[in-house]
């Protein structure tokens, strides 16, 4: 190739030769790769474990009766945790209604109107909140809630448990928010569409998918918690349709069974244990086809 | 910038120049010959032509390549297209050249007769307007081509006078009357010089003011502008 | 039908850094008018000022006065009125993704407040027609995602949904630079035919482009209207030696 001298880059680029890749590199490469995959196997081994493992200890005790009736008193055999698997769902409904709605709304603060000293703040709020152990915040539920209506409930359940979604709920909407490109909001200005409408009809639109996994996240986490339930839902032998009396639980059932000292009690405390990590998948799961189906083409 | 661009347009400019040197060249070389009855020269013109028209086929090369790739605007736009037109002139005036070096050799075939023209006077008149024309485009002043617009009238002048003189000598002496119509030609070939250096002029004016002055329009409804870059 | 624009001592600021320096122009109704210049010279920020786009980014601030007919941009009416008088077209195509093409169309009317089915389906077939993409999409209209388009189709979908809320004037800011040519022909062809209708305003870098697709052409410099006049005489003769420099690409 002719290079003029009025060509700079002739000036730039000298004669090299690549040598071929050498053995040692090669070797390090498929070390690497297959340190890779071992730390994978790593993580997911005790997932899988924990799974099978349920499944052994609880698949024996799940029958029509256990999911069909409420606990009978020791030394009679039978029973079930149906109360504890409707209860789990009503305390999870209430803490869904009063966290999401809060947690999104944070969520779209932080993001459109938050990117200051003000969003500043509430994000260490949030940040602070979700170390705070899960216990005291049932506490917190049980002097607010409890202590006031004087008697424990599903209510003050599902706020112990929606003060706890909140914080993930917020920021990872935040997170989803921001990562809708600004033309998008732009597009929608040149509209002339305004701007809170633009907040809610495009860019949460467009987050959709992502909100909803963190959403999903947080329901996943608080499903199976137990300690704020302690003072607040407090559990119940019997069925219960009120949300101001107190409600059984899964988490709180398969606890004091799995603390007894009966050995019927305990199959029951796999069974529901299997039962739980069962109902929270499928939830999930669930979400999850629901919004694919809402989804479009190439979206 | 546009180092390859500004390399196209400075070799179109000197093509055009050398071109214009050897019209300018075999024009004179013509007149020459006609003067002192130099058959030698009037084959040099010959000869020469074919180099003329070889650099008028470059030079509409390189033009149409620099349109086509470059995409000028504005002053380079003016320019490449005046180069165009100043080259077809060029050609022409070559042609004209010829014309009178053929002519010429047909006289020198005949006696030698006094005839009451200048023709002389009247090469050195066009002669001028040529360099003037081709001054004006070196060093891009449209002052320079106004002045060689002016000068067409006196030429055309020559050539009427020329005309007059000659038929009335061919009434009186028959015998002259072939000598009387080569010189006759010859003062016509150079008035058609001339007429190409008002061309070349006004594609000059064109290309310097952006305006149209042919046809005798007139230049004053021109924006004054600033000198245009050296090309 | 499109109206004209009047542009009186338009400064327009950053916080502290001044953008445009007392710019005047005239643009004129129902024909397309390109704002040329090289990067940084303040034409984008022009053209966001006349809808009030810039708006969105904090501390900026403008002094002067737009008119667009009869409307005073700053004085009188609010920024969302406005923005459905002026509609506009971004450099990078931005169909809302999660959308199908035909809410994307709809977008303009339906956050708008319009419902009514049967008159939105008769606008966006007119506005998928204005914008020479009906043919392409007709058959897919609810199926498949704004974004599930070509680059060419997507920014003609997004002239689409700019249309659709009837605007009279279109803004345009590199509508064509991250297009390939052959869509790059396909909107200029369009910008020919929509200057029947509309008064288009037109942002590039291509010098080409403007040449092509518009009547009139301002030239910007550092924040200042340099020169403004009908195209062939920009780029055939201008007045000025900086536009001048700037058309033969001795800069920029």
């Amino acid at each position: 190739m002719p290079a003029t001298n009025s060509n700079p880059a002739a000036v730039l680029i000298p004669e090299v030769s690549v040598p071929p890749i050498s053995l040692r590199r090669r070797v390090t490469d498929h070390v690497m790769t297959a340190v890779s995959v071992l730390t994978v196997a790593l993580v997911l081994l005790p997932l899988f474990a924990i799974f099978a493992y349920l499944v052994y200890k609880g698949i024996g005790s799940i029958n029509l009766a256990f999911l069909t009736q409420t606990p009978k008193p020791v030394g009679e055999p039978g029973g079930g945790m149906a109360n504890a698997i409707v209860g789990s769902m009503v305390i999870l409904g209430i803490a869904s209604l009063l966290g999401v709605p809060l947690g999104i709304g944070a969520g779209i603060f932080l993001s459109e109107y938050g990117r200051n000293r003000y969003g500043d703040i509430v994000r260490f709020v949030s940040d602070v909140l979700n170390g705070v152990p899960s216990i005291v915040i049932g506490i917190v539920a049980y002097g607010l809630v409890v202590m006031r209506q004087k008697h424990f409930s599903a209510l003050a359940g599902g706020v112990a448990l929606a003060i706890m979604m909140i914080p993930t709920i917020a920021r990872t909407t935040e997170q989803m928010l921001l990562l809708v490109p600004q033309a998008i909001r732009e597009a929608a200005y040149g509209l002339g569409v305004s701007r809170w409408r633009t907040t809610l009809s495009i860019t949460l639109r467009t987050a959709t998918s992502g909100v909803i996994t963190g959403v999903m996240l947080a329901f996943a986490r608080v499903a199976g918690e137990t300690a704020p339930l302690l003072f607040t839902a407090f559990g119940n032998q019997f069925w219960n349709w009120k949300t101001d009396q107190p409600t059984a639980a899964l988490s709180l059932q398969i606890f004091s069974y799995a603390i007894s000292p009966f050995d019927e009690w305990h199959r029951q405390a796999w069974a529901g244990a299997l039962v739980l990590i069962i109902l929270i998948v499928g939830a999930v799961a669930a979400v999850r086809i629901a919004v694919r189906h809402g989804t479009l083409a190439g979206a | 910038m546009r180092t390859r661009f500004q390399q196209q347009m400075e070799d179109l400019r000197e093509k055009l120049l050398r071109m214009g040197g050897l019209a300018e060249l075999a024009v004179d070389r013509a007149t020459q010959a006609y003067t002192e009855r130099d058959l030698t020269r009037c084959q040099l013109v010959l000869e020469n032509e074919s180099l003329i028209n070889a650099a008028e086929r470059e030079i509409d090369e390189l033009a149409f390549d620099i349109l086509a790739t470059q995409q000028p605007a504005a002053t380079d736009l003016r320019f490449i297209l005046a180069v165009t037109k100043i080259n077809a002139d060029l050609e022409r005036v070559g042609d004209q050249a010829v014309n009178i070096a053929e002519r010429v050799m047909d006289l020198i075939d005949l006696p030698a007769v006094e005839l009451p023209v200048d023709i002389a006077r009247m090469a050195t008149a066009v002669s001028a307007m040529v360099r003037r024309a081709l001054e004006s485009f070196v060093e891009g002043k449209a002052e320079l081509a106004q002045a060689v617009l002016e000068m067409d009238h006196v030429v055309d002048r020559m050539r009427d006078e020329a005309f007059i003189v000659l038929v009335r000598k061919m009434n009186e002496e028959p015998q002259v009357t072939q000598q009387a119509l080569d010189a006759l030609l010859v003062a016509r070939n150079l008035e058609r010089v001339a007429d190409h250096a008002t061309n070349i002029s006004e594609d000059v004016i064109f290309w310097v003011l952006g305006a149209d002055v042919r046809h005798h329009a007139q230049a004053a409804s021109a924006a004054p502008r600033p000198e245009p870059r050296e090309q | 039908m499109g109206v004209g624009i009047t542009v009186e001592h338009l400064n327009a600021f950053y916080a502290k850094t001044q953008a445009l320096f007392d710019v005047n122009i005239i643009v004129a109704a129902n024909h397309a008018t390109a704002l040329i210049g090289p990067s940084g010279c303040g034409k984008s920020t022009f053209i966001r000022c006349l809808n009030r786009m810039h708006e969105t980014i904090p501390e900026a601030r403008v002094e002067g006065s737009v008119r667009i007919g009869d409307l005073s941009v700053y004085n009188g009416t609010s920024a969302t009125q406005l923005r459905r008088r002026v509609g506009m077209v971004f450099q990078k195509p931005n169909p809302f993704p999660t959308m199908s093409i035909y809410d994307n169309v709809a977008a303009g009317l339906k956050l708008n407040g319009f419902r009514n089915r049967k008159q939105l389906d008769e606008v966006v077939h007119k506005s998928l027609q204005a914008s020479a993409l009906w043919d392409e999409v007709k058959d897919h209209l609810h199926k498949k995602s704004g974004a599930s388009l070509s680059g060419g189709q997507q920014q003609r979908l997004c002239i689409a949904r700019a249309l659709a809320v009837q605007p009279e004037v279109l803004l345009m800011d590199e509508p064509c630079s991250a297009l390939d040519p052959i869509s790059t022909g396909k909107i200029e062809e369009l910008i020919f035919q929509l200057k029947e209708q509309y008064t288009i305003v037109i942002v590039t870098h291509n010098m080409q482009q403007a040449a092509r697709v518009a009547e009139f052409t301002g030239f910007f410099l550092l924040g200042k209207m340099i020169e403004f006049d009908k195209t062939e005489k920009i780029f055939t003769n201008p007045s000025d030696k900086r536009t001048e420099d700037y058309v033969t690409g001795r800069f920029g």
